[in-house]
């Protein structure tokens, strides 16, 4: 079989089975599905700056929460249609990831750590700062009556399955041509040697730059449908810990393979979902359960199998 | 010796486990046909949304302390309609998007009949939406103003504990009266610090008085020194709700700034819920003045009502666990669970519920709740339910630290907590 039938099979099976899933699971673990695949969406834009283009970023949150406030504030304050605040949304998210890639850039390796997870801090702030508009830390709700996207209510169980389903299909389809692409060999050169990249004639830069947007935009874009789907925006999804949270997904599930996010973000979630019921320790056992992933399969589980198995998995 | 039938073994791997599985179901035989052969034998579940790790752990702890004394004092007296109380509790981490997770989990996993309990706001708004679409009957501890501002939804209720918005605007009244006229204002500078901000700023201004400086703090901040010059010298009253660990510092820096000559001083125990106020650097809080909900060192003229509700949870009089003095206790706050459960209780009772075909008649049933007496079941004092909002008023404490402890000099009429409703939840679709 040749690798772009294994390809089309492989992701084209996964998206066949959680569509199909949606008729066989029992609510509870119906709803974790969908709320897996919109984090693994914004794992996934993570990963195109992460994983395929190796550079670390320790401030996304500041894109999914500006997806979230753009879409947020676009219904809270100018009332607007689901289907525009989305547009909002991504568009913060663009907007925002245009500009700190634009200053953040300037800076490479730690320094771009570092200033990446400031700028997130200063964006934490800033929500908390207009807390007039945005209640601050404590959020405020979509109501159910704003969250009817063309005639569809979005906090319907089925339809909320079905639009995190298009999300995750969509980012996940993106993503895979993306870095299949010229455009995406670019960004893996760059990855494996800059300077090479740079020699060759490639405007490095931009490159990088496009990344960045192209990462922070989709996280922006799960943002946005995490806060309409689940009913609520709060600056907790700005803070430090939910830029480290798609960083420990994709590192668990495999940085720079295309299905690592939503296998990382799967694996996460039912680790502490289940450990929580029987120690308060949760993050613990998550920490171990990380380090004994970086001892055994340091590329991820994705990573390993692309190690073992199949070394042409994108 | 050969295998004579000449057939594969029947013994597969796949038998072996349905056998054991059937024996272990066999073995638990007692266990579930005891809750089998009567439907109404079996427990009420009560999801309990607790803060057991993260910023609220200091507060879930005894969250978690009232509510278990509340439950086994619920089962000893027979239950609820016939029926023991269990306690599902789950870890949110005091974060609103495992908070939602956690009432997904009571509804469709632990089959709980209603969730309860959540203190943080941020928690509360995050997981209600949740609560709401599930039809889950969600009995918030938290204080916020979102219940009774309409934010939330018909499944939603506060019937235990009073917001924010009547506790600070029953103090202005005494603070003008007694403290000064002239405020300036420190509160942190995210969504509790705004409320105390809004709410006190106009509830001064009805009184006469005027607040002359809002002082807001960063919440990253951990040194005060640089605020203070900015208190204005007209200063008669500084009304202080910093919370969090910092607090401490902000006490002694505050000590140190004004000296012996400092105005009067105003402030909201929630800075120092679980703090001992005997800790170095809170020497500077003596003849100062706090709100408490509930007052944390038992009073000369303690109730009968408070002395077997402190007793049942094991608090000692200074508010302290009876098994550690140094484990301060969250006081003016954890009565709201006792209370809210036997709201439940209350409301489970007149619904006649049954089990989760119910909850809309549960719902019905508190908002029909009005007149909570002072009682065993309402240990800090006679309350008012409104229907429409979702909310309890009560009376609010002010306490004036004396030799290191906290002394009630003024308490607050349900009136002084009242406020025009802002919604009315009753219209809204069950």
């Amino acid at each position: 079989m040749s690798d772009r039938a294994k390809t089309v099979l492989l992701h084209g099976g996964l998206l066949a089975l959680l569509f199909a899933l949606q008729f066989m699971l029992p609510a509870y673990h119906h709803g974790n599905l969908a709320r897996v695949m919109v984090l693994a969406s914004y794992a996934i834009g993570f990963n195109v700056l992460f994983g395929y283009t190796g550079l670390l970023s320790l401030g996304h949150a500041m894109f999914f929460a500006a997806g979230m406030y753009g879409m947020g504030l676009a219904v809270q304050v100018f009332d607007a249609a689901p289907a525009l605040a989305l547009v909002a949304g991504a568009g913060a998210g663009l907007v925002v990831s245009g500009v700190v890639g634009m200053l953040a850039l300037r800076t490479a390796g730690v320094a771009f750590m570092i200033v990446t997870l400031m700028f997130a801090q200063a964006g934490y702030l800033t929500i908390l700062y207009f807390g007039s508009y945005t209640r601050g830390d404590e959020g405020f709700v979509i109501q159910q009556a704003q969250r009817i996207l063309w005639g569809i209510d979005l906090s319907d169980p089925t339809n909320r399955y079905f639009a995190a389903f298009a999300l995750f299909a969509s980012c996940l389809l993106i993503t895979l041509w993306l870095v299949r692409a010229p455009f995406g060999k670019v960004l893996i050169a760059i990855r494996e040697n800059e300077e090479r990249a740079m020699m060759l004639g490639y405007d490095v830069f931009a490159h990088k730059l496009a990344a960045v947007i192209v990462s922070g935009t989709i996280a922006a874009m799960a943002g946005a449908v995490y806060g309409l789907l689940f009913g609520y925006v709060g600056a907790s999804f700005a803070s430090v810990q939910y830029s480290i949270f798609p960083l420990l997904w994709v590192l668990l599930g495999g940085a720079g393979t295309i299905l690592g996010p939503f296998i990382g973000t799967l694996f996460m979630f039912y680790l502490i979902d289940l450990s929580s019921g029987i120690t308060t320790a949760y993050m613990l056992v998550a920490g171990v359960a990380l380090v004994a992933l970086t001892l055994f399969a340091p590329q991820g589980l994705a990573g390993a199998v692309r190690k073992r198995i199949w070394r042409g998995l994108p | 010796m050969t295998n004579d039938s000449g057939k594969p073994s029947t013994t597969t791997r796949r038998g072996a486990l349905k056998t054991l599985a059937a024996g272990a179901g066999a073995a638990s035989l007692p266990l579930w046909a005891r809750y089998a052969q009567a439907q109404t034998s079996e427990p009420i579940r009560i999801g309990f949304q607790v803060h057991r790790t993260g910023i609220g752990a200091a507060y879930g702890r005894w969250y978690d302390r009232t509510t278990t004394a509340a439950v086994d004092m619920i089962n000893a007296a027979g239950g609820i309609n016939g029926r023991m109380v269990e306690i599902l509790a789950e870890d949110d981490g005091t974060d609103p998007k495992r908070g939602a997770e956690v009432v997904e989990k009571f509804a469709n996993q632990h089959n709980c009949d209603i969730g309860f309990g959540t203190l943080f706001s941020h928690v509360v708004i995050g997981s209600a939406p949740r609560a709401g679409e599930l039809k889950l009957p969600y009995f918030v501890v938290s204080e916020g103003h979102h219940v009774a501002s309409g934010m939330l939804n018909r499944y939603t209720l506060q019937p235990g504990i009073t917001d924010v918005k009547s506790q600070v605007q029953a103090m202005a009244p005494f603070v003008s009266q007694n403290l000064g006229k002239k405020v300036t204002m420190i509160f942190p500078d995210f969504a509790f610090g705004h409320d105390h901000r809004d709410y006190f700023t106009a509830a001064i201004q009805e009184q006469g008085g005027e607040v002359v400086a809002q002082i807001a703090i960063p919440p990253t901040e951990t040194s005060f020194t640089k605020y203070f010059p900015k208190i204005p010298r007209e200063t008669e009253v500084v009304y202080h709700v910093m919370v969090g660990p910092a607090v401490l510092t902000f006490v002694k820096e505050l000590g140190e700034f004004f000296g012996p000559s400092r105005p009067e001083m105003f402030g909201f125990i929630d800075s120092l819920e679980a703090v001992d106020m005997a800790s170095p650097g809170l020497e500077f809080l003596e003849g100062t003045y706090f709100w408490e909900g509930n007052p944390r060192y038992a009073q000369t003229d303690q109730s009968e009502y408070d002395k077997l509700y402190r007793t049942a949870v094991g608090v000692d009089e200074n508010g302290a666990s009876v098994g550690d003095p140094k484990d301060i206790s969250t006081y003016a706050h954890m009565f709201g669970c006792w209370e809210t459960l036997y709201v439940i209780k209350a409301g489970m009772e007149a619904a006649g519920y049954q089990g989760p075909a119910d909850r809309a008649k549960l719902i019905e049933a508190v908002e029909a709740i009005t007149d909570m007496p002072h009682s065993n079941e309402h240990p800090q004092g006679t309350k008012l339910f409104n229907g429409k909002t979702h909310q309890v008023f009560g009376p609010q404490y002010i306490s004036r630290v004396t030799d290191g402890k906290l002394i009630v000099v003024h308490t607050t009429s349900i009136e002084d907590t009242m406020y025009p409703d802002e919604v009315d939840y009753t219209t809204q679709p069950l």
